[in-house]
């Protein structure tokens, strides 16, 4: 049944509506890519006042479109400073200041650790991935991690190829005694629903279903047993303005 | 004092086979007219750091030039991967390449360290992932004062550091400025350093939120307008991102890579066309 009403969109639309309602404010250390195009939806929607900081050390930045590098020279243009390098690591991320960090992976685990490094082993890599970037700090000091990344059992895997940076590393307890002082991942978006760490266990469940998916289909998607948390919800849609402000930021582009 | 010199010069005086060669510029600024230079001069059995690789590492890898690759990020920004470095990891291809691999804080660190005359950085950093396993320059260290875990880096002292700038004038000094990256601290770092320039001015004039860098730090300054193609210069040029997107399927094959650093790089030097690029003359062009 078609409501005429409901407007259509991918499910790659879908997780990034998803992913940019999750940014209420404050500053958000944005990853490049999925991240960088929700981040940018969110400041564009329910949040104007979201602080972007890209790694190129640019703090405060705004866009007209999601940059295809974290250098682009509208982020420079556009931003309320722009500081070192050394120094948007060491002043701005290492202390705890910002919020939240937002990023992508190429492998997810169960405890939400995240592999952007090498699929296969290290030494013989099936695929060489371009590796840690800001993220492994990102990870550890940003006072919560939100994760957007498409869901498939190749990408959630039991437990990652190679932990480039740390959600729980085997569970309950290791990030205290790693001295990991932000709070690590709270929420990992797909494209089929949204996943949380369970309060206790720190292993991902699923907490949404994104219109029209089953449960069984994100449980193929993924490479454990995945639990579904009591009380599953599903996504809202994604509103006419959402998608009018998703457009007009990636060009049309679904 | 830094001298002015033209750049092949300052690249065969300054780069030798075998060298630590630290090209910076984050995004932004990256020295590609010098880049080229080393191609065409033939350098082999570099140590080539960088904290992002880049289309310049990609290329100077896949034409033989490195020995060995110190990184933090290793990919096309918001393209993909870097074919000529994949191709070098996965396949020997054309030479095999040692890595050691890090966190961009953890190289950021490292340069302040040498710029600052210290054996070592230290950081909150590294904790839990896989990358201490793997490289050997990454240890854990207790602060003396708390009894905290905390990682330590050694510094990076690059025999030679290269970066490109807006502008120098006639004494050697240089002014940058934009997204700056760790390009002081690698040029303070290194034991020599060349800065290539978008052009030598009479006088710098005075500019918000510009570093500079004393004649007297650097070793050469040469003119290399439109060096930083296909990144860019700001003020002078905007980033070419359809070469980045294109490059993806120029480096994807060998033979087309070849061909292409052929016609673009090894022949007579002329830099790549901008396919979209270059500022105009107007704008904030002093």
């Amino acid at each position: 049944m078609t409501v005429p009403s409901a407007p259509a969109y991918t499910s790659d639309e879908m997780m990034t509506v998803a992913a940019a309602r999750r940014l209420r404010g404050g500053s958000c250390f944005v990853g490049i890519g999925l991240p960088s195009v929700a981040a940018n939806l969110a400041r564009r929607t329910h949040a104007p006042d979201l602080v972007l900081i890209y790694e190129s050390g640019t703090v405060g930045a705004k866009p007209s479109r999601p940059p295809l590098s974290i250098g682009d020279g509208e982020l420079a243009e556009t931003a309320d400073a722009v500081v070192s390098v050394p120094e948007i690591f060491n002043y701005w991320l290492q202390p705890g200041r910002i919020d939240v960090g937002f990023l992508g992976a190429a492998q997810i685990d169960r405890f939400a650790n995240i592999n952007t490094t090498v699929i296969g082993p290290y030494d013989a890599p099936k695929v060489r991935l371009p590796g840690a970037g800001g993220a492994p700090e990102i990870a550890a000091s940003c006072r919560e991690v939100t994760v957007i990344v498409r869901q498939s059992p190749r990408a959630f895997v039991d437990r990652v190829d190679f932990v480039t940076s740390v959600g729980f590393g085997s569970g309950p307890g290791d990030r205290e005694r790693l001295g990991l002082r932000g709070s690590g991942p709270r929420t990992v978006i797909t494209d089929l629903g949204v996943l949380e760490p369970d309060p206790v266990t720190c292993e991902l469940v699923l907490t949404h279903l994104h219109p029209g998916v089953t449960l069984e289909a994100v449980r193929a998607a993924t490479g454990w047993e995945l639990a579904a948390a009591p009380g599953l919800l599903e996504t809202e849609p994604p509103t006419a303005q959402e998608l009018a402000a998703l457009r007009s930021l990636t060009g049309g582009r679904p | 004092m830094a001298t002015v010199v033209p750049l092949a010069e300052a690249v065969a005086e300054l780069v030798h086979d075998g060298d630590s060669v630290a090209m910076e510029g984050f995004t932004h600024l990256i020295p590609y007219a010098a880049g080229h230079e080393i191609i065409r001069q033939g350098r082999r059995d570099l140590t080539l750091i960088r904290m992002t690789p880049d289309l310049v590492y990609d290329q100077l890898i896949g034409m033989g030039c490195a020995r060995r690759l110190v990184f933090s990020w290793g990919g096309n920004p918001g393209v993909g991967s870097l074919h000529r470095f994949r191709d070098a990891v996965q396949n020997q291809w054309p030479a095999p390449l040692e890595t050691e691999e890090h966190s961009h804080a953890g190289i950021a660190n490292a340069y302040v360290a040498g710029a600052s005359g210290l054996p070592f950085a230290v950081l909150r950093g590294y904790r839990g992932t896989d990358l201490p396993s793997r490289t050997a320059n990454i240890k854990p260290i207790t602060c003396p004062f708390t009894g905290e875990e905390l990682t330590a880096v050694p510094a990076i002292t690059p025999d030679v550091a290269i970066v490109h700038a807006q502008r120098a004038d006639r004494h050697g000094n240089v002014q940058l400025w934009g997204i700056t990256g760790v390009q002081k601290e690698a040029v303070l770092a290194a034991r020599r350093s060349l800065v290539t320039v978008e052009e030598v001015v009479e006088e710098l004039e005075p500019r918000p939120g510009a570093i500079v860098l004393p004649g007297w730090a650097i070793t050469r300054v040469s003119e290399a307008p439109g060096g930083s193609h296909p990144s860019y210069s700001a003020g002078y040029s905007v980033r070419d991102n359809a070469f980045y997107q294109a490059w993806d399927e120029i480096s994807r094959d060998r033979e087309t890579f070849l061909a292409w650093m052929r016609e673009h790089v090894l022949a007579g030097g002329a830099l790549p066309p901008a396919s979209a690029a270059r500022a105009t003359g107007g704008g904030a062009r002093p």
